[in-house]
Protein backbone atom coordinates (compact mmCIF):
# COMPACT_ATOMS: atom_id res chain seq x y z
CA UNK A 1 0.00 0.00 0.00
CA UNK A 2 1.53 3.32 -1.49
CA UNK A 3 1.92 5.76 1.80
CA UNK A 4 -0.71 8.27 2.36
CA UNK A 5 -0.05 12.20 2.59
CA UNK A 6 -0.32 13.33 6.12
CA UNK A 7 -3.05 15.49 5.16
CA UNK A 8 -4.71 13.18 3.31
CA UNK A 9 -4.29 10.38 6.82
CA UNK A 10 -5.96 13.42 9.18
CA UNK A 11 -8.78 13.94 6.72
CA UNK A 12 -9.67 10.40 7.20
CA UNK A 13 -9.57 10.62 10.74
CA UNK A 14 -11.20 13.40 11.11
CA UNK A 15 -13.99 12.19 9.04
CA UNK A 16 -14.18 8.71 10.84
CA UNK A 17 -14.35 10.74 14.04
CA UNK A 18 -17.11 12.97 13.01
CA UNK A 19 -19.39 10.08 11.75
CA UNK A 20 -18.53 7.88 14.76
CA UNK A 21 -19.78 10.92 17.00
CA UNK A 22 -22.87 11.54 15.11
CA UNK A 23 -23.70 7.62 14.99
CA UNK A 24 -23.04 7.66 19.20
CA UNK A 25 -25.43 11.02 19.35
CA UNK A 26 -28.13 9.36 16.79
CA UNK A 27 -27.92 6.51 18.99
CA UNK A 28 -28.40 7.80 22.17
CA UNK A 29 -31.50 9.77 21.58
CA UNK A 30 -34.03 7.59 23.02
CA UNK A 31 -37.48 7.29 19.81
CA UNK A 32 -40.34 8.37 21.00
CA UNK A 33 -43.30 5.54 20.29
CA UNK A 34 -45.63 5.89 18.37
CA UNK A 35 -49.32 6.70 19.63
CA UNK A 36 -50.50 3.15 18.31
CA UNK A 37 -48.12 1.61 20.26
CA UNK A 38 -48.61 2.61 23.91
CA UNK A 39 -50.83 1.55 26.65
CA UNK A 40 -53.77 3.37 27.90
CA UNK A 41 -51.86 4.31 31.04
CA UNK A 42 -49.22 6.02 29.11
CA UNK A 43 -51.73 7.94 26.79
CA UNK A 44 -53.06 9.01 30.17
CA UNK A 45 -50.41 10.97 31.44
CA UNK A 46 -49.62 11.89 28.51
CA UNK A 47 -46.69 10.18 26.83
CA UNK A 48 -48.62 10.44 23.51
CA UNK A 49 -47.53 14.12 23.48
CA UNK A 50 -44.39 15.38 21.51
CA UNK A 51 -41.94 15.92 24.29
CA UNK A 52 -39.21 18.35 23.98
CA UNK A 53 -35.49 16.51 23.73
CA UNK A 54 -32.29 16.89 22.15
CA UNK A 55 -32.64 16.15 18.45
CA UNK A 56 -30.76 13.75 16.88
CA UNK A 57 -28.14 15.05 14.46
CA UNK A 58 -30.43 13.74 11.46
CA UNK A 59 -33.00 16.29 12.62
CA UNK A 60 -30.13 19.17 12.74
CA UNK A 61 -29.16 18.35 9.25
CA UNK A 62 -32.33 18.27 7.69
CA UNK A 63 -32.82 21.92 9.24
CA UNK A 64 -29.52 23.38 8.66
CA UNK A 65 -30.57 21.67 4.96
CA UNK A 66 -33.85 23.95 5.36
CA UNK A 67 -31.97 27.07 6.40
CA UNK A 68 -29.34 27.26 4.48
CA UNK A 69 -31.16 26.40 1.05
CA UNK A 70 -33.24 30.14 1.71
CA UNK A 71 -30.68 31.83 3.97
CA UNK A 72 -32.35 35.26 3.37
CA UNK A 73 -35.84 35.05 3.64
CA UNK A 74 -37.86 37.53 6.10
CA UNK A 75 -41.04 36.95 6.99
CA UNK A 76 -41.98 39.11 10.19
CA UNK A 77 -39.29 40.59 13.08
CA UNK A 78 -39.15 37.06 14.79
CA UNK A 79 -38.82 34.57 11.48
CA UNK A 80 -35.81 35.88 9.44
CA UNK A 81 -33.34 33.86 7.52
CA UNK A 82 -30.06 32.29 9.16
CA UNK A 83 -27.96 34.82 5.75
CA UNK A 84 -30.40 37.92 7.79
CA UNK A 85 -29.39 37.01 11.19
CA UNK A 86 -25.70 36.36 10.72
CA UNK A 87 -25.09 39.32 8.41
CA UNK A 88 -26.57 41.47 10.80
CA UNK A 89 -23.82 39.96 13.28
CA UNK A 90 -21.02 40.69 11.27
CA UNK A 91 -22.21 44.00 10.23
CA UNK A 92 -21.93 44.81 14.05
CA UNK A 93 -18.50 43.07 14.35
CA UNK A 94 -16.94 44.79 11.66
CA UNK A 95 -17.98 48.33 12.79
CA UNK A 96 -17.38 48.24 16.35
CA UNK A 97 -13.82 46.51 15.33
CA UNK A 98 -12.89 48.81 12.62
CA UNK A 99 -13.83 51.25 15.25
CA UNK A 100 -11.94 49.89 17.59
CA UNK A 101 -8.74 49.43 15.33
CA UNK A 102 -8.89 52.68 14.37
CA UNK A 103 -8.22 54.41 17.94
CA UNK A 104 -6.18 51.75 18.98
CA UNK A 105 -3.51 51.50 16.18
CA UNK A 106 -2.26 54.82 16.15
CA UNK A 107 -2.98 55.45 20.32
CA UNK A 108 -0.93 51.98 20.13
CA UNK A 109 2.15 54.02 18.04
CA UNK A 110 1.86 56.52 20.62
CA UNK A 111 2.05 54.67 23.46
CA UNK A 112 5.33 52.75 21.36
CA UNK A 113 6.44 55.26 20.99
CA UNK A 114 6.86 57.42 24.16
CA UNK A 115 7.85 56.18 27.04
CA UNK A 116 5.71 58.92 28.62
CA UNK A 117 2.53 58.17 27.56
CA UNK A 118 2.95 54.71 28.15
CA UNK A 119 3.54 55.49 31.26
CA UNK A 120 1.17 57.79 31.75
CA UNK A 121 -1.89 56.07 30.12
CA UNK A 122 -0.63 52.22 31.16
CA UNK A 123 -2.32 52.63 34.61
CA UNK A 124 -5.92 53.38 32.96
CA UNK A 125 -5.41 50.75 30.27
CA UNK A 126 -4.89 47.97 33.41
CA UNK A 127 -8.21 48.84 34.67
CA UNK A 128 -10.49 49.29 31.64
CA UNK A 129 -9.22 45.91 30.13
CA UNK A 130 -10.22 43.65 32.51
CA UNK A 131 -13.81 44.86 32.53
CA UNK A 132 -16.05 42.31 30.90
CA UNK A 133 -17.81 44.26 27.91
CA UNK A 134 -21.10 43.26 29.35
CA UNK A 135 -20.35 45.29 31.94
CA UNK A 136 -20.79 48.36 29.99
CA UNK A 137 -24.09 47.52 28.30
CA UNK A 138 -26.72 49.22 30.62
CA UNK A 139 -24.35 52.16 30.66
CA UNK A 140 -24.32 52.01 26.98
CA UNK A 141 -27.50 51.59 26.82
CA UNK A 142 -28.29 54.47 28.80
CA UNK A 143 -26.30 56.79 27.21
CA UNK A 144 -26.59 56.49 23.70
CA UNK A 145 -30.34 55.42 23.83
CA UNK A 146 -30.01 52.88 21.23
CA UNK A 147 -29.51 49.08 21.51
CA UNK A 148 -27.93 48.82 17.65
CA UNK A 149 -25.70 51.55 18.62
CA UNK A 150 -24.92 50.12 22.13
CA UNK A 151 -24.17 46.61 20.55
CA UNK A 152 -21.44 48.30 18.73
CA UNK A 153 -20.23 49.60 21.55
CA UNK A 154 -19.78 47.01 23.46
CA UNK A 155 -17.45 45.31 20.43
CA UNK A 156 -15.73 48.31 20.44
CA UNK A 157 -14.74 48.30 23.90
CA UNK A 158 -13.94 44.53 24.02
CA UNK A 159 -11.80 44.57 20.75
CA UNK A 160 -9.94 47.72 21.82
CA UNK A 161 -7.59 46.27 24.14
CA UNK A 162 -5.56 43.49 22.52
CA UNK A 163 -5.23 45.16 19.58
CA UNK A 164 -3.66 48.88 21.64
CA UNK A 165 -1.61 46.60 23.34
CA UNK A 166 0.15 44.47 20.48
CA UNK A 167 0.48 47.62 18.64
CA UNK A 168 2.60 49.80 21.63
CA UNK A 169 4.16 46.19 21.93
CA UNK A 170 5.13 45.71 18.55
CA UNK A 171 5.85 48.95 18.17
CA UNK A 172 8.16 49.16 21.15
CA UNK A 173 10.06 46.48 20.32
CA UNK A 174 11.12 47.59 16.72
CA UNK A 175 14.96 46.78 16.45
CA UNK A 176 17.03 49.84 17.22
CA UNK A 177 19.50 48.74 14.07
CA UNK A 178 15.95 49.31 11.63
CA UNK A 179 15.53 53.06 13.23
CA UNK A 180 19.00 53.43 12.48
CA UNK A 181 18.52 52.57 9.13
CA UNK A 182 15.68 54.87 8.71
CA UNK A 183 17.57 57.97 10.42
CA UNK A 184 20.62 57.38 8.80
CA UNK A 185 18.64 57.68 5.06
CA UNK A 186 17.07 60.65 6.53
CA UNK A 187 13.27 59.69 6.62
CA UNK A 188 11.08 62.32 8.37
CA UNK A 189 8.83 60.82 11.16
CA UNK A 190 5.66 59.84 9.12
CA UNK A 191 8.04 58.27 6.47
CA UNK A 192 9.87 56.56 9.47
CA UNK A 193 6.82 54.95 10.80
CA UNK A 194 5.24 53.44 7.58
CA UNK A 195 7.93 52.29 6.03
CA UNK A 196 10.46 51.02 9.00
CA UNK A 197 8.12 50.98 12.18
CA UNK A 198 4.52 49.86 10.70
CA UNK A 199 6.12 47.01 8.46
CA UNK A 200 8.12 45.95 11.44
CA UNK A 201 5.54 45.59 14.10
CA UNK A 202 2.97 44.82 11.39
CA UNK A 203 3.29 40.58 12.83
CA UNK A 204 2.80 41.74 16.33
CA UNK A 205 -0.41 44.18 15.52
CA UNK A 206 -2.11 41.40 13.40
CA UNK A 207 -1.62 39.33 16.56
CA UNK A 208 -3.27 41.51 18.35
CA UNK A 209 -6.17 42.00 15.73
CA UNK A 210 -6.61 38.45 15.41
CA UNK A 211 -7.25 37.99 19.24
CA UNK A 212 -9.45 40.64 19.15
CA UNK A 213 -11.76 39.72 16.36
CA UNK A 214 -12.25 36.40 18.00
CA UNK A 215 -12.98 38.03 21.05
CA UNK A 216 -15.36 40.45 19.26
CA UNK A 217 -17.15 37.53 17.81
CA UNK A 218 -17.66 35.75 20.99
CA UNK A 219 -18.90 39.01 22.50
CA UNK A 220 -21.69 39.85 19.82
CA UNK A 221 -23.40 36.27 20.58
CA UNK A 222 -24.27 37.53 24.41
CA UNK A 223 -24.93 41.23 23.65
CA UNK A 224 -27.23 40.31 20.64
CA UNK A 225 -28.82 37.74 23.48
CA UNK A 226 -29.33 40.89 25.70
CA UNK A 227 -30.09 43.90 23.36
CA UNK A 228 -32.70 41.16 21.17
CA UNK A 229 -34.08 42.12 17.74
CA UNK A 230 -31.68 41.07 15.24
CA UNK A 231 -28.51 39.12 14.85
CA UNK A 232 -27.27 35.59 15.44
CA UNK A 233 -27.49 35.63 19.21
CA UNK A 234 -31.01 36.88 19.16
CA UNK A 235 -31.59 33.89 17.19
CA UNK A 236 -30.14 31.99 19.25
CA UNK A 237 -32.29 33.38 22.38
CA UNK A 238 -35.30 33.36 20.42
CA UNK A 239 -35.24 30.02 19.66
CA UNK A 240 -34.73 28.55 22.98
CA UNK A 241 -37.54 30.56 24.11
CA UNK A 242 -39.48 28.37 21.39
CA UNK A 243 -38.18 25.16 22.72
CA UNK A 244 -36.86 24.72 18.55
CA UNK A 245 -33.48 22.91 19.93
CA UNK A 246 -33.09 21.94 16.76
CA UNK A 247 -32.56 25.41 14.99
CA UNK A 248 -30.28 26.21 18.40
CA UNK A 249 -27.75 23.33 17.55
CA UNK A 250 -27.71 24.65 14.14
CA UNK A 251 -27.20 27.82 15.06
CA UNK A 252 -24.78 27.32 17.52
CA UNK A 253 -22.66 24.93 14.40
CA UNK A 254 -23.05 28.59 12.48
CA UNK A 255 -21.09 30.59 14.87
CA UNK A 256 -18.56 28.66 14.96
CA UNK A 257 -18.13 28.60 11.25
CA UNK A 258 -18.64 31.99 11.04
CA UNK A 259 -15.87 32.66 13.57
CA UNK A 260 -13.75 30.39 12.02
CA UNK A 261 -13.77 32.19 8.65
CA UNK A 262 -13.58 35.41 10.40
CA UNK A 263 -10.21 34.39 11.94
CA UNK A 264 -9.01 32.59 8.70
CA UNK A 265 -9.58 36.14 7.47
CA UNK A 266 -7.33 37.47 9.77
CA UNK A 267 -5.05 34.71 9.79
CA UNK A 268 -4.68 35.42 5.89
CA UNK A 269 -3.37 38.81 6.75
CA UNK A 270 -0.69 38.16 8.95
CA UNK A 271 1.19 35.66 7.27
CA UNK A 272 1.10 37.95 4.27
CA UNK A 273 2.79 40.55 6.61
CA UNK A 274 5.21 37.94 8.44
CA UNK A 275 8.82 38.07 7.70
CA UNK A 276 11.57 36.25 8.84
CA UNK A 277 14.35 38.02 10.71
CA UNK B 1 43.55 73.84 6.04
CA UNK B 2 41.72 71.37 7.86
CA UNK B 3 41.00 68.11 6.82
CA UNK B 4 37.71 67.18 5.06
CA UNK B 5 36.48 65.14 8.24
CA UNK B 6 37.62 66.59 11.18
CA UNK B 7 36.97 65.23 14.87
CA UNK B 8 38.17 68.03 17.33
CA UNK B 9 38.70 67.41 21.13
CA UNK B 10 35.57 64.77 21.23
CA UNK B 11 35.02 63.66 24.93
CA UNK B 12 32.30 61.10 25.93
CA UNK B 13 31.28 60.54 29.17
CA UNK B 14 28.24 58.43 31.20
CA UNK B 15 27.07 58.33 34.22
CA UNK B 16 28.44 55.11 36.08
CA UNK B 17 25.69 54.20 37.51
CA UNK B 18 27.11 54.92 40.86
CA UNK B 19 26.32 58.34 41.12
CA UNK B 20 29.69 59.09 39.21
CA UNK B 21 31.16 59.24 35.66
CA UNK B 22 32.34 56.82 33.17
CA UNK B 23 34.97 58.59 30.58
CA UNK B 24 35.30 56.70 27.89
CA UNK B 25 37.42 58.49 26.20
CA UNK B 26 39.24 62.35 26.28
CA UNK B 27 39.85 64.98 23.90
CA UNK B 28 39.97 62.88 20.97
CA UNK B 29 41.30 64.81 17.89
CA UNK B 30 41.83 63.57 14.42
CA UNK B 31 41.62 63.96 10.84
CA UNK B 32 40.48 62.08 7.83
CA UNK B 33 41.65 63.20 4.16
CA UNK B 34 39.10 62.91 1.16
CA UNK B 35 39.45 59.77 -0.54
CA UNK B 36 41.59 58.00 2.40
CA UNK B 37 40.88 54.98 3.63
CA UNK B 38 41.02 55.24 7.62
CA UNK B 39 40.99 52.16 10.03
CA UNK B 40 40.45 52.27 13.41
CA UNK B 41 41.98 49.89 15.58
CA UNK B 42 41.53 49.05 19.12
CA UNK B 43 40.37 46.77 21.92
CA UNK B 44 36.23 46.10 22.88
CA UNK B 45 35.92 48.78 25.43
CA UNK B 46 37.66 51.59 24.32
CA UNK B 47 34.56 53.45 22.41
CA UNK B 48 35.45 52.54 18.95
CA UNK B 49 31.77 52.02 18.32
CA UNK B 50 30.89 55.56 20.29
CA UNK B 51 33.05 57.06 17.98
CA UNK B 52 30.85 55.54 14.95
CA UNK B 53 27.76 56.31 16.32
CA UNK B 54 28.95 60.43 17.04
CA UNK B 55 30.27 60.05 13.42
CA UNK B 56 26.94 58.59 12.13
CA UNK B 57 25.06 61.45 13.99
CA UNK B 58 23.35 58.62 15.45
CA UNK B 59 24.47 60.03 19.43
CA UNK B 60 26.35 62.98 20.46
CA UNK B 61 29.52 63.19 22.84
CA UNK B 62 29.76 64.95 25.69
CA UNK B 63 31.88 67.75 24.10
CA UNK B 64 34.06 68.54 21.16
CA UNK B 65 32.93 68.78 17.54
CA UNK B 66 33.15 66.64 14.60
CA UNK B 67 33.09 69.05 11.09
CA UNK B 68 32.92 67.18 7.91
CA UNK B 69 33.86 69.11 4.64
CA UNK B 70 33.34 72.61 6.52
CA UNK B 71 29.96 72.07 8.57
CA UNK B 72 29.57 70.53 11.83
CA UNK B 73 27.92 66.92 12.12
CA UNK B 74 24.92 67.42 13.87
CA UNK B 75 22.14 64.58 13.57
CA UNK B 76 22.06 61.40 10.84
CA UNK B 77 22.56 62.59 7.52
CA UNK B 78 22.52 60.98 4.08
CA UNK B 79 25.99 62.07 3.58
CA UNK B 80 27.54 59.54 5.62
CA UNK B 81 26.60 55.96 4.77
CA UNK B 82 26.72 53.32 7.56
CA UNK B 83 27.43 49.53 7.14
CA UNK B 84 26.86 47.98 10.77
CA UNK B 85 27.99 44.70 11.57
CA UNK B 86 24.74 43.39 11.72
CA UNK B 87 23.77 44.27 8.34
CA UNK B 88 20.77 46.17 9.44
CA UNK B 89 18.85 44.65 6.45
CA UNK B 90 15.09 45.33 7.11
CA UNK B 91 14.02 41.87 6.56
CA UNK B 92 10.38 42.11 5.13
CA UNK B 93 11.80 43.93 1.84
CA UNK B 94 13.50 41.96 -0.83
CA UNK B 95 17.39 42.47 -1.70
CA UNK B 96 16.70 44.72 -3.88
CA UNK B 97 14.05 46.79 -2.16
CA UNK B 98 16.55 47.11 0.32
CA UNK B 99 19.02 49.10 -1.79
CA UNK B 100 15.95 50.89 -3.62
CA UNK B 101 15.16 52.26 -0.55
CA UNK B 102 17.89 53.97 0.30
CA UNK B 103 18.27 55.01 -3.48
CA UNK B 104 14.91 56.48 -3.19
CA UNK B 105 15.76 58.23 -0.04
CA UNK B 106 18.73 60.14 -1.26
CA UNK B 107 17.39 61.07 -4.67
CA UNK B 108 14.07 61.48 -4.46
CA UNK B 109 13.55 63.06 -8.03
CA UNK B 110 14.51 59.89 -9.69
CA UNK B 111 12.14 58.27 -11.42
CA UNK B 112 11.27 54.54 -10.15
CA UNK B 113 12.93 53.15 -13.07
CA UNK B 114 16.01 54.99 -12.47
CA UNK B 115 16.20 53.78 -8.90
CA UNK B 116 15.91 50.22 -10.03
CA UNK B 117 18.55 51.14 -12.21
CA UNK B 118 21.05 51.71 -10.18
CA UNK B 119 20.41 50.01 -7.39
CA UNK B 120 20.91 46.89 -9.48
CA UNK B 121 24.12 47.65 -10.93
CA UNK B 122 25.44 48.47 -7.62
CA UNK B 123 24.09 44.98 -6.39
CA UNK B 124 26.03 43.20 -9.55
CA UNK B 125 29.09 45.34 -8.40
CA UNK B 126 29.07 42.96 -5.43
CA UNK B 127 28.47 39.87 -7.10
CA UNK B 128 24.87 39.44 -6.53
CA UNK B 129 22.60 39.07 -10.07
CA UNK B 130 19.75 37.71 -11.08
CA UNK B 131 17.16 35.72 -8.67
CA UNK B 132 19.11 36.24 -5.94
CA UNK B 133 18.14 39.88 -5.81
CA UNK B 134 14.42 39.17 -5.21
CA UNK B 135 15.25 37.06 -2.50
CA UNK B 136 14.33 38.05 1.35
CA UNK B 137 17.28 38.98 3.73
CA UNK B 138 16.32 35.96 5.25
CA UNK B 139 17.39 33.76 2.50
CA UNK B 140 20.47 34.54 1.52
CA UNK B 141 23.79 33.65 3.88
CA UNK B 142 25.56 35.93 6.51
CA UNK B 143 28.21 36.87 3.43
CA UNK B 144 25.35 37.98 0.75
CA UNK B 145 23.19 40.20 3.56
CA UNK B 146 26.86 41.96 4.36
CA UNK B 147 27.26 42.53 0.46
CA UNK B 148 23.93 44.14 0.23
CA UNK B 149 24.40 46.58 3.10
CA UNK B 150 27.77 47.54 1.06
CA UNK B 151 25.81 47.49 -1.94
CA UNK B 152 23.42 49.98 -0.28
CA UNK B 153 25.49 52.58 1.17
CA UNK B 154 27.83 52.37 -1.63
CA UNK B 155 25.34 53.15 -3.90
CA UNK B 156 23.86 56.41 -2.53
CA UNK B 157 27.57 57.73 -2.92
CA UNK B 158 27.70 59.30 0.98
CA UNK B 159 30.87 61.93 1.63
CA UNK B 160 31.74 59.46 3.93
CA UNK B 161 31.48 55.66 4.57
CA UNK B 162 31.07 54.42 8.13
CA UNK B 163 32.29 50.93 8.29
CA UNK B 164 31.40 49.60 11.71
CA UNK B 165 33.31 45.99 11.78
CA UNK B 166 31.17 45.40 8.81
CA UNK B 167 32.95 41.59 8.61
CA UNK B 168 33.11 41.04 12.69
CA UNK B 169 29.96 38.44 12.09
CA UNK B 170 31.38 36.09 9.21
CA UNK B 171 33.80 33.41 8.98
CA UNK B 172 37.08 33.88 8.35
CA UNK B 173 36.75 32.43 4.70
CA UNK B 174 33.66 34.84 4.05
CA UNK B 175 35.49 37.77 5.13
CA UNK B 176 38.42 37.27 2.99
CA UNK B 177 36.38 36.84 -0.08
CA UNK B 178 34.30 40.31 0.76
CA UNK B 179 37.22 42.25 1.68
CA UNK B 180 38.34 41.60 -1.63
CA UNK B 181 35.13 43.08 -2.85
CA UNK B 182 35.49 46.00 -0.70
CA UNK B 183 38.72 46.61 -1.96
CA UNK B 184 37.36 46.64 -5.98
CA UNK B 185 34.04 48.29 -5.61
CA UNK B 186 36.04 50.98 -3.55
CA UNK B 187 39.40 51.55 -5.91
CA UNK B 188 36.78 52.69 -8.44
CA UNK B 189 35.87 55.71 -6.43
CA UNK B 190 37.05 58.93 -4.63
CA UNK B 191 35.13 57.14 -1.18
CA UNK B 192 36.06 58.31 2.08
CA UNK B 193 35.65 55.44 4.11
CA UNK B 194 36.10 55.16 7.70
CA UNK B 195 36.08 51.67 9.70
CA UNK B 196 36.54 49.92 13.11
CA UNK B 197 37.73 46.70 13.04
CA UNK B 198 39.44 44.50 15.47
CA UNK B 199 41.25 42.63 12.55
CA UNK B 200 45.00 43.31 12.31
CA UNK B 201 45.36 41.53 8.96
CA UNK B 202 42.06 43.03 7.68
CA UNK B 203 43.45 46.48 8.70
CA UNK B 204 46.48 46.60 7.37
CA UNK B 205 45.03 45.32 4.08
CA UNK B 206 42.52 47.59 3.40
CA UNK B 207 43.63 51.05 5.16
CA UNK B 208 45.53 53.98 3.88
CA UNK B 209 45.97 54.70 7.32
CA UNK B 210 45.51 52.91 10.68
CA UNK B 211 44.34 54.79 13.80
CA UNK B 212 45.33 52.71 17.05
CA UNK B 213 43.42 53.73 20.79
CA UNK B 214 44.63 52.99 24.05
CA UNK B 215 42.80 51.07 26.67
CA UNK B 216 39.64 52.39 27.96
CA UNK B 217 38.79 54.31 29.77
CA UNK B 218 40.15 57.51 29.63
CA UNK B 219 40.86 55.85 25.91
CA UNK B 220 42.66 57.57 23.12
CA UNK B 221 43.95 57.76 19.51
CA UNK B 222 47.30 57.24 20.20
CA UNK B 223 49.23 57.00 16.76
CA UNK B 224 48.59 57.04 13.53
CA UNK B 225 50.02 54.67 11.14
CA UNK B 226 50.65 54.79 7.46
CA UNK B 227 50.17 51.63 5.48
CA UNK B 228 53.25 52.06 3.04
CA UNK B 229 52.20 48.91 0.79
CA UNK B 230 51.39 50.18 -2.72
CA UNK B 231 47.84 49.66 -4.36
CA UNK B 232 46.40 47.32 -5.64
CA UNK B 233 46.78 45.01 -2.89
CA UNK B 234 45.97 41.58 -2.57
CA UNK B 235 45.20 39.20 0.23
CA UNK B 236 47.90 36.72 -0.93
CA UNK B 237 50.30 39.85 -2.30
CA UNK B 238 51.22 41.68 0.72
CA UNK B 239 52.44 39.41 2.57
CA UNK B 240 55.36 39.22 0.46
CA UNK B 241 55.73 43.30 1.10
CA UNK B 242 59.00 43.71 3.19
CA UNK B 243 56.65 46.38 5.04
CA UNK B 244 53.88 44.19 5.82
CA UNK B 245 55.47 42.12 8.71
CA UNK B 246 56.98 45.26 10.22
CA UNK B 247 53.79 47.12 10.08
CA UNK B 248 52.27 43.47 11.84
CA UNK B 249 54.50 43.82 14.18
CA UNK B 250 54.10 47.42 15.51
CA UNK B 251 49.90 47.05 15.49
CA UNK B 252 50.68 43.60 17.54
CA UNK B 253 53.10 45.42 19.95
CA UNK B 254 50.72 48.22 20.36
CA UNK B 255 47.96 45.90 20.68
CA UNK B 256 49.26 43.48 22.74
CA UNK B 257 51.23 45.72 25.42
CA UNK B 258 51.37 49.36 24.63
CA UNK B 259 47.70 49.76 24.51
CA UNK B 260 47.67 48.67 28.22
CA UNK B 261 50.46 51.18 29.45
CA UNK B 262 49.33 54.19 27.34
CA UNK B 263 45.97 54.12 29.25
CA UNK B 264 44.95 57.03 30.66
CA UNK B 265 48.02 58.68 29.41
CA UNK B 266 47.75 62.27 28.34
CA UNK B 267 49.36 62.13 24.57
CA UNK B 268 52.22 65.16 23.95
CA UNK B 269 51.94 68.73 26.10
CA UNK B 270 48.95 70.72 24.53
CA UNK B 271 47.33 68.47 22.48
CA UNK B 272 45.79 64.92 21.84
CA UNK B 273 46.69 63.89 18.11
CA UNK B 274 47.65 60.81 17.02
CA UNK B 275 51.47 60.38 16.88
CA UNK B 276 52.33 59.67 13.15
CA UNK B 277 53.87 56.69 12.61
CA UNK B 278 55.68 55.48 9.00
CA UNK B 279 57.33 52.40 8.67
CA UNK B 280 58.82 52.03 5.42
CA UNK B 281 61.61 49.21 4.70
CA UNK B 282 61.51 49.89 1.45
CA UNK B 283 63.43 53.90 1.76
CA UNK B 284 67.02 54.03 2.14
CA UNK B 285 68.18 54.24 5.74
CA UNK B 286 68.77 57.53 7.98
CA UNK B 287 65.65 59.27 7.04
CA UNK B 288 64.94 60.49 10.64
CA UNK B 289 61.45 62.66 9.35
CA UNK B 290 59.60 59.61 8.32
CA UNK B 291 60.64 57.25 10.15
CA UNK B 292 60.84 58.10 14.01
CA UNK B 293 64.24 56.01 15.81
CA UNK B 294 62.52 55.12 18.54
CA UNK B 295 59.98 53.06 16.43
CA UNK B 296 63.06 51.40 14.50
CA UNK B 297 63.35 49.37 17.78
CA UNK B 298 59.94 47.66 17.09
CA UNK B 299 61.18 46.67 13.69
CA UNK B 300 64.32 45.36 14.26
Amino acid sequence: MPTLSLNFRAAILSVSLLIVGLLIWEAAIPAQKAVGELTEYEILTGAGQPKAGVPPPSQVMVKAWEQLSDPFYDAGPNDKGIGIQIGYSIYRVLVGYALAAAIAIPLGFLIGMSPLAYKALNPFIQVLRPISPLAWMPLALFVIQDSEASAIFVIFICSIWPMLINTAFGVAGVREDWVNVARTHELNPIQTAFTVILPAAAPTILTGMRISIGIAWLVIVAAEMLVGGTGIGYYVWNEWNNLDLTSVIFSILMIGVVGMGLDAALGFVQRAVAYVE
Amino acid sequence: MKPFLSVENMTQRYPDGQGGELTVFEDATFGVEKGEFVVILGHSGCGKSTIMNILAGLSDPTSGVVVMDGAEVKGPSLDRGVVFQNYSLLPWLSTLKNVTFGVAARHPEWTKAQVIDHSTKYLAMVGLEGDVIHRKPSQLSGGMRQRVSIARAFANHPKLLLLDEPFGALDALTRGTIQDELLKIWSGTEQTVFMITHDIDEAILLADRILLMTNGPYARVAESVEITIPRPRSRTEIIEHPNYYAIRNHLVQFLGKRSKEMAGQKGAVGTNSPTPVRIDKTEPEGDPETAPPALRAVNE
